[in-house]
């Protein structure tokens, strides 16, 4: 709210702490949000179980032959590490290595830069410097993975064992591995060692769709066949210099998806502002019209290049 | 301003047909929903379905959005609207911006020149971590030299088999030349590469702090090695154990010495970032960094290949010595002479 006026194209988000502005190449500043540590979370969460599930499949159709060929009546014997079919073998270890490192790298190199657990929670890897993002910047970002994801994992599975053993080694080796794991939560744009070393970040996808215009009954009063408007509300200046922006854009979003019963409300307290006395089943038709004429003034102020934040800033 | 009624009306007679702002809005509404068709079926992978006109219009339609999303924050307070064109401008901006190189475009780059040229701009941590691994060769060696209890220490379990201090000419003999089953050699093959490849990463990945536990990394391996020869060295075998190595050593060795430098590199630009920021520092190392790790991937693969086939099919150390050699010199040629001098035209 306080940015609003100010810098009218800061925008307001939930968190105002991870908005971040990137500047397009053309020079127009761009609104972004950095993708907050949970959702990330999430986002490798859902990844590893779609690479486990892969690597499951895999291996599926592997043993799957392996039975063809059994049923087929070769013997057992082929199939062990050096028998001619080990050849099943070596699509195994590829595979999971393949899996365990390309994944990453080619869904990120793709048009919308997101795995699909990324893609699911709505976020995606963007060029810190709001230039193109390089295969060398996904490669690099990734590879670090390693020391970020896949170890401290490892250690997660053993560290029961060692846990027991309650060496001194197992556990520092333990806590200097998972710095590594919890670097984002250290810096203010949650870079991940690897963002870090491959100038990237990850932000929030926005996706909104485009709303009617906020008082279409405005238009319906004025009269097209000859041009007199009938307004069945009226307002002073004195009406309309009450609110700012704030509140202007507080009564859009009761215009556009606030129930009744806050039409209501907002009538009441309006009218309570300005002296009216508010009348019944015609909330609407009322807030339109006093919306469409405080946005005139508003706007027609702000081309003038005078702005007034919220109802305790100076009037224009 | 407006102070008389009959103002009033006459004003709002204009406005009430639409805010000037609803106005402005309505009048490039069209171009809006046509772009946002677009970004969409783009994004959902379907751009090959897209016709001429529309990959064509994409950047126009791009910039028209983000002059009206200019004006709109100027003049408009449809709070909605300005909402709507800021997230359409930024999903338009990732496609116009995005990656646009196809992969084979990129492989074609990368084999053509781009390889190379990151391996030459990190020159300065190859020395570095060629004299690591030379440093760890020797600690290595002289250590097992001055008391063989550190063999053990140094070398795990499973390698030791046969390979101990004080083993016999003909068992290590056995080693280097033994007729091990030729069978199976791909899956042995198969499985070198993806250790060799997890333990580069690994070297590489532990470059981001500040470079010395790759260095330590590096010194362990290379301190094994060490070992490893003065205990064939002790038989007289060192031509051969060499020649056995060099086969494929030349190929892996390098490699890995590439993916420790990269490390280095990394570690090196973050610790020490001149005149850049921190950030900017280890993103430009970073990014070269990961062209020679790519190359260090394939390199392990030709390295698999040779250790899993070569290294048990050919048991001359002659022919082990050319194979290796070779090998050597024409990685060598690759990544210092080749397209050097296109580089040199174009900086």
């Amino acid at each position: 709210m306080n940015s609003m006026a100010t810098d009218p194209w800061i925008r307001r988000s939930s968190n105002p702490k991870l908005d971040r502005i990137m500047v397009s190449p053309e020079g127009v500043s761009l609104n972004i949000s950095v993708a907050p540590f949970m959702l990330r979370v999430w986002a490798v969460l859902l990844d590893l179980f779609i690479i486990s599930l892969i690597s499951s499949v895999v291996s599926g159709i592997c043993l799957f032959f392996v039975y063809l060929f059994l049923i087929g009546g070769i013997g057992k014997d082929s199939f062990s590490l050096t028998g001619p079919l080990s050849f099943f073998w070596i699509i195994w270890i590829i595979s999971n290595f393949v899996l365990q490192n390309g994944y990453f790298i080619y869904f990120e190199i793709g048009d919308r830069a997101a795995t699909w657990g990324k893609r699911a929670v709505g976020i995606r890897v963007v060029s810190r410097d709001g230039g193109r993002l390089t295969a060398e910047a996904i490669i690099a970002r990734n590879i670090l993975r390693t020391i970020e994801l896949f170890i401290p994992l490892q250690f997660l599975q053993i560290g029961v064992d060692s846990v027991t053993e309650a060496s001194i080694t197992g556990w520092s080796a333990m806590i200097w591995v998972s710095i590594f794991a919890i670097f984002p939560l250290f810096n203010k744009d949650r870079l991940r060692c690897g963002d870090l070393i491959a100038g990237t970040w990850v932000i929030q996808n926005v996706k909104r769709n485009l709303g009617g215009v906020v008082a279409p009954s405005a238009e319906v009063i004025a009269d097209p066949v000859n041009g007199k408007v009938t307004t069945r509300y009226e307002f002073s200046d004195e009406d309309l210099s009450v609110y700012g922006e704030y509140e202007l854009q507080t009564l859009e979003s009761v215009l556009r998806n606030g129930t009744d019963e806050a039409l209501e409300t907002v009538t009441n307290s309006i009218c309570t502002k300005i002296g009216w006395e508010p009348g019944s089943g015609d909330e609407r038709i009322f807030l339109e019209a006093y919306y469409t004429a405080l946005r005139a003034k508003l706007e027609r102020g702000m081309r003038f290049g005078k702005r007034r934040k919220d109802k305790f800033s100076d009037g224009i | 301003m407006v102070n008389t009624p009959a103002d009033l009306t006459a004003q709002q007679a204009i406005e009430t047909a639409a805010l000037k702002s609803d106005r402005f809005r309505l009048e490039r509404e069209a171009d809006w929903t046509q772009l946002e068709e677009i970004v969409t079926k783009m994004e959902k992978g379907k751009a090959r379905r897209l016709s001429d006109e529309d990959v064509l219009a994409l950047p126009t339609l791009y910039r028209t959005t983000l002059s009206s999303l200019s004006i709109a924050r100027e003049s408009s307070l449809d709070a909605g609207l300005i909402d709507y064109l800021e997230g359409l401008a930024l999903r338009s901006y990732f496609l116009v911006y995005g990656t646009q190189t196809s992969f084979g475009r990129w492989l074609r780059g990368f084999f053509g020149g781009g390889w190379s040229r990151a391996i030459r701009d990190i020159k300065m941590d190859i020395w570095i971590a060629l004299f690591v691994m030379i440093a760890g060769t020797l600690i290595g060696y002289v250590l097992v030299a001055g008391d063989s209890d550190w063999f053990y220490a140094l070398v795990p379990g499973n390698f030791s088999d046969v390979r101990v201090p004080g083993a016999s000419e003909a068992a290590l003999r056995g080693t280097l030349f033994g007729a091990e089953k030729q069978d199976g050699l791909g899956v042995f093959a198969a499985f070198l590469f993806s250790n060799n490849a997890q333990v580069a990463i690994l070297a590489f990945a532990l470059g981001f702090a500040f470079a010395i536990p790759s260095i330590l990394l590096l010194i362990h391996n290379m301190a094994l090695l060490g070992a490893m020869l003065w205990v064939f060295a002790q038989r007289g075998l060192t031509a051969e154990f060499i020649g056995w190595l060099s086969i494929h050593g030349t190929t892996e060795l390098f490699a890995i010495l590439l993916a420790g430098a990269a490390g280095i590199h990394v570690g090196r630009s973050i610790a020490f970032p001149g005149a850049k920021s921190h950030l900017t520092a280890a993103s430009d190392a970073g990014k070269r960094a990961a062209l020679v790790m790519a190359g260090v991937v394939i390199m392990l693969i030709c390295a698999g290949l040779l250790e899993g086939f070569a290294r048990q099919l050919i048991n001359d150390t002659g022919m082990r010595y050319l194979v290796g050699g070779s090998m050597l010199i024409f990685w060598l040629v690759y990544f210092f002479v080749f397209g050097r001098h296109r580089t040199e035209i174009r900086s």
